[in-house]
């Protein structure tokens, strides 16, 4: 709840202050998401030098697999992240949809009960979140923490070491499937999906509200805002896109293990915060996540191409994380020294 | 204040009493002395890790990358230790320690100096350690036979009956509580998590005491990760993935306010022993080990449900003045 931002409340002020000191060029120039935008930029040409292959339409369609499954469920974490909150949970939210999709496949469900099965699984993994957080008012990280391995645990439970593999042919469309030559559909789906977050969040009342209770949520409680309630539908709604996300994933892969996604909850939340969302609270953009998500697809699709493993690509993955946010504190502080 | 702890931890040693009265029902044996001191030695490592991580939520902050600290360190001594058989033990512990509590300093700079919220320092060296770890290893195995005689018996090295594993746990745990409640850091620790302001005011400087906390972390993780590597015989990328979680679980199941401030290191040690005798007894009652998982879950859930009544209540009436007294002597 509040902890996460009380623990900096000292570091909210000092870091804002010098920030609306600086001039409307530095300010532009420090935009986040221009800048993120220049990493983008820099790392795709990188990628096009360092490998003959990257630059194939076919090739950087595929690149979009490796992000737009998490940006989907990224997008309702921004939310979450800029109301204060947290959801660890979603990644195991994906193995319990997953695996029940896999049961209900088991039991000739089509492709159409398969979806229905699998996003009802995330609503109701998200309104269980929502009620600890928002109703019995605890902390989210401890929560979700807690959910993550109940979800998680059911799985297992289930699977043990065995695997869920046939599903019906037509299902294979939501992970496999091409909507327009290359753009996949769950391409399409992630720009649809960014369009929708970025006017829910940017152009109406109820994202509005998420940044004032984000912001000061004291405040919001006396503007008459209902804090728990928006607290409440952002969870289910993460639950919801952790939902879709299953849907997808298992579309693609065909198969159903206690393990998957293994891990993706740290991924989502390194993509929404080098989207520039403050882990604080009270500040972010879908534009920001939308360009983060590139920019972990590209490093993560270039590296691949150069036969780095996976888990040497997770440094990589951290040290931007800590990178592109440390640089504009130290850049901030030696301004502010040499001001002085 | 006090006498609610007191009567928290009561509660959870009743608790993780009946629980073992519980198993012994269904498994005769489980409560027998030689049993008991097996989970006990199984739940070590638990809870040193435990302890560095009640330090640092302690000062409002959470470290998530004790488990990945503790895969490299584990990495780094057995490596060497299978490279030169000939270093004394004495070093490579040291080492140990030294490695890890310069990786735990890596996260307090971060937090320290730049100020990044400790959540996002620490997910993201949780990767880069890890990550390291394989770098190092190339991702091959170390495995007993590299590893020498001498380096993989220590834990096990039977003093007083007990394996020298049990008693290291033990002296870090008199060593915490030392440091906890009879020293200067200690009452920082306590107060730049309680009330931040009023610690100023008093002159902590929070961010050193952050970074001393995770410091520390660090070199208990050091440390755990000889011990857990030497212990199962074994130095893979992936030891101990997830266990991190086990660690704030054991917090929050022991009564650390994951709001900093509020904790005793009997509730951490308890948290651990809990989840340490549940761990141990659903194969001996015949549940498939695949539900610990779920049951963790739960219990932690339910921990947390707990402690925020405990904490509201607490909150309103008591702990107002005494932390305003905590913060002033």
């Amino acid at each position: 709840m509040s902890d996460t931002r009380d623990m900096s409340a000292e570091t909210r002020t000092r870091s804002a202050i010098p920030d609306r000191l600086g001039t409307p060029v530095s300010r532009l120039l420090g935009s986040w998401e221009v800048l993120l935008f220049g990493v983008a930029i820099a790392i795709f040409i990188a990628n096009s030098f360092a490998s003959p292959y990257f630059l194939n339409a076919w090739n950087l369609s595929d690149a979009t697999f490796n992000f737009t499954e998490k940006a989907m469920i990224a997008f309702a974490m921004a939310m979450l992240i800029i109301v204060g909150e947290i959801d660890l949970s979603v990644a195991a939210i994906i193995a319990l949809a997953s695996t029940a999709m896999g049961a209900a496949a088991q039991m000739g469900i089509g492709a159409p009960g398969l979806v229905a099965v699998g996003i009802s699984v995330g609503l109701v993994c998200g309104a269980i979140n929502g009620t600890l957080v928002s109703v019995l008012k605890l902390p989210s990280i401890v929560v979700t923490i807690g959910t993550m391995s109940l979800f998680r645990g059911i799985s297992y439970i289930t699977l043990g070491d065995q695997a869920y593999g046939k599903y019906p042919a037509d299902f294979a469309y939501f992970g496999q499937g091409y909507v327009f030559w290359v753009f996949s559909f769950e391409f399409v789906l992630f720009i649809v999906l960014a369009i929708i977050f970025g006017i829910v969040l940017h152009a109406t009342n109820f994202g509005r509200q998420v940044f004032v209770i984000g912001n000061n949520e004291f405040a919001a409680r006396f503007s008459g805002i209902p804090v728990e309630r928006i607290k409440f539908k952002l969870f289910l709604l993460t639950g919801l896109m952790s939902g879709i996300a299953a849907v997808c994933l298992t579309s693609r892969l065909g198969s159903t293990r206690p393990s998957i996604a293994q891990g993706w909850e740290l991924e989502i939340v390194t993509m929404v915060v080098l989207g520039g969302v403050s882990i604080l609270g009270g500040a972010g953009t879908i534009a920001g996540v939308v360009i983060a998500a590139f920019v972990m697809g590209l490093v993560t699709f270039g590296l691949g191409l150069l036969n780095v493993p996976g888990i040497v690509m997770s440094i990589f993955v951290g040290l931007l994380l800590i990178i592109t946010i440390a640089l504009p504190i130290v850049v901030r502080r030696i301004r502010f020294m040499s001001t002085k | 204040m006090k006498k609610l702890m007191k009567h928290r931890e009561l509660l959870l040693v009743g608790i993780i009493a009946i629980m073992v009265a519980g198993f012994a029902t269904r498994a005769p044996g489980f409560a027998t002395p030689g049993n008991l001191a097996n989970i006990f030695n199984d739940t070590s490592i638990l809870i040193i890790l435990a302890l560095g991580q009640m330090t640092v939520i302690l000062t409002k902050s959470i470290d998530l990358s004790v488990a990945a600290n503790l895969a490299f360190t584990g990495m780094a001594v057995a490596m060497m230790d299978a490279a030169y058989p000939g270093m004394p033990l004495a070093l490579l512990v040291i080492l140990a320690i030294g490695i890890g509590a310069a990786l735990g300093a890596i996260n307090g700079m971060l937090v320290w100096w730049l100020r990044i919220p400790p959540i996002v320092v620490t997910l993201g060296t949780l990767t880069i350690y890890r990550g390291m770890a394989f770098v190092l290893s190339g991702g091959a195995w170390v495995n007993s036979h590299q590893m020498t005689p001498g380096f993989l018996n220590f834990p096990r090295l039977a003093v007083l009956g007990m394996p020298l594993l049990s008693w290291m746990a033990i002296a870090i745990v008199l060593m915490m509580w030392v440091v906890l409640t009879r020293t200067q850091f200690g009452r920082a620790t306590y107060a730049s998590g309680g009330n931040p302001t009023a610690a100023v005011y008093a002159g902590i400087d929070i961010g050193r005491t952050r970074f001393f906390a995770f410091t520390l972390s660090g070199a208990l993780a050091g440390l755990a990760g000889y011990l857990w590597v030497s212990r199962y015989a074994v130095a893979y990328v992936d030891v101990a993935a997830g266990f991190e979680l086990d660690t704030v679980a054991a917090c929050v199941i022991g009564g650390i306010s994951i709001a900093g401030g509020i904790g005793t290191v009997a509730g951490a040690v308890l948290g651990a022993l809990f989840l340490g005798v549940i761990k141990n007894a659903l194969p001996v009652i015949g549940i498939s080990s695949f539900a610990q998982m779920a049951i963790s879950g739960i219990v932690i859930v339910a921990a947390v449900v707990f402690n925020a009544r405990a904490e509201r209540k607490a909150g309103r009436i008591i702990l107002r003045d005494r932390g305003a007294k905590e913060v002033s002597a």
